[in-house]
């Protein structure tokens, strides 16, 4: 029997390689990339937390987060495409256009 | 038996996590973040969830991947990206420090709470798809709802954003 914990481990070290590749990487399509990896950590979470307390609402909320990732994928490569249409770089450090 | 198991998902996964956040080519980052989710529904299976098992097969792998590559593909991008920031060294050494920290804390914490109404007999016996229907059409469908509000707004709102406006307006000038 896998104790609870483990899941927990593994899914932290998921999110520290994804909070990583957020701040460390440049590439605003790696940098979603980054974050859907997070978000499978939370999953794994749900998941596990929904398995050992015998509750289905875990499951539940991971399967609104994967409907949320789907429409944060749309809307993050919208965006991708409408700023690589006018500056020809995915640069997040390139994109200041909101800055003050 | 399902230790082996385990230990196989949990570390291909956190391979294929450093190999996503570290390798150069966009193209090879989403092929590991490929992997990464392959071996986090096999986790989902050990712990009796085979719908949400094939939701991320289907969702996450089969279609939000697949936009990812698509766009990539696209796109063609070329990397000549910055590897680090400079300022990231001087947060590596804290930031694992604080990481292990956590990480023994998490290990060593007995996890407890209250049991809810679902055990895992209960799941197996009509299956897990059953279960997540029978509670999501009961309780949540408030959520439900909302969720489908939340993508049709998604979907709209990337139409709008990713369609050219330039060739409207010339087209409005002909006209």
């Amino acid at each position: 029997m896998i104790p609870l914990s483990a899941y927990t481990a593994v899914s932290a070290v998921l999110f520290i390689i994804g909070l990583t590749g957020v701040l460390v990487r440049r590439n605003f399509i790696i940098v979603l990339l980054s974050v859907e990896i997070m978000m499978n950590a939370a999953n794994i979470n749900l998941v596990a937390f929904s398995h050992y307390l015998e509750s289905m609402a875990g499951q539940l909320v991971a399967l609104f987060i994967i409907a949320i990732a789907a429409g944060e994928a749309a809307v993050g490569l919208a965006i991708i495409i409408v700023v690589f249409r006018g500056k020809i770089s995915t640069n997040v450090d390139e994109m200041n256009l909101l800055k003050w | 038996m399902v230790g082996v198991f385990f230990t196989y998902f949990a570390l291909i996964s956190i391979a294929a996590g450093v190999l996503t956040v570290t390798l150069r080519h966009p193209v090879h980052c989403a092929l590991s973040l490929l992997a990464l989710l392959m071996h986090v529904s096999g986790l989902f299976i050990l712990l009796n969830a085979e719908f949400l098992w094939a939701v991320q097969v289907i969702v996450y792998v089969g279609a939000i991947l697949v936009l990812y590559l698509f766009v990539l593909m696209l796109m063609n991008l070329k990397t000549d990206e910055r590897y680090f920031h400079q300022s990231a060294l001087y947060v590596l050494g804290p930031a694992v420090l604080g990481a292990s920290y956590v990480l023994y804390n998490l290990l060593r914490s007995p996890f407890d709470g209250a049991k809810g109404d679902t055990p895992a007999a209960a799941v197996l016996q009509d299956g897990d798809t059953y279960a997540v229907g029978i509670k999501m059409f009961s309780d949540h469908l408030l959520q439900f709802e909302i969720v489908g509000i939340f993508l049709l707004g998604a979907v709209i709102g990337a139409i709008v954003l990713a369609k050219t406006p330039k060739q409207l307006d010339t087209e409005r000038g002909r006209s």
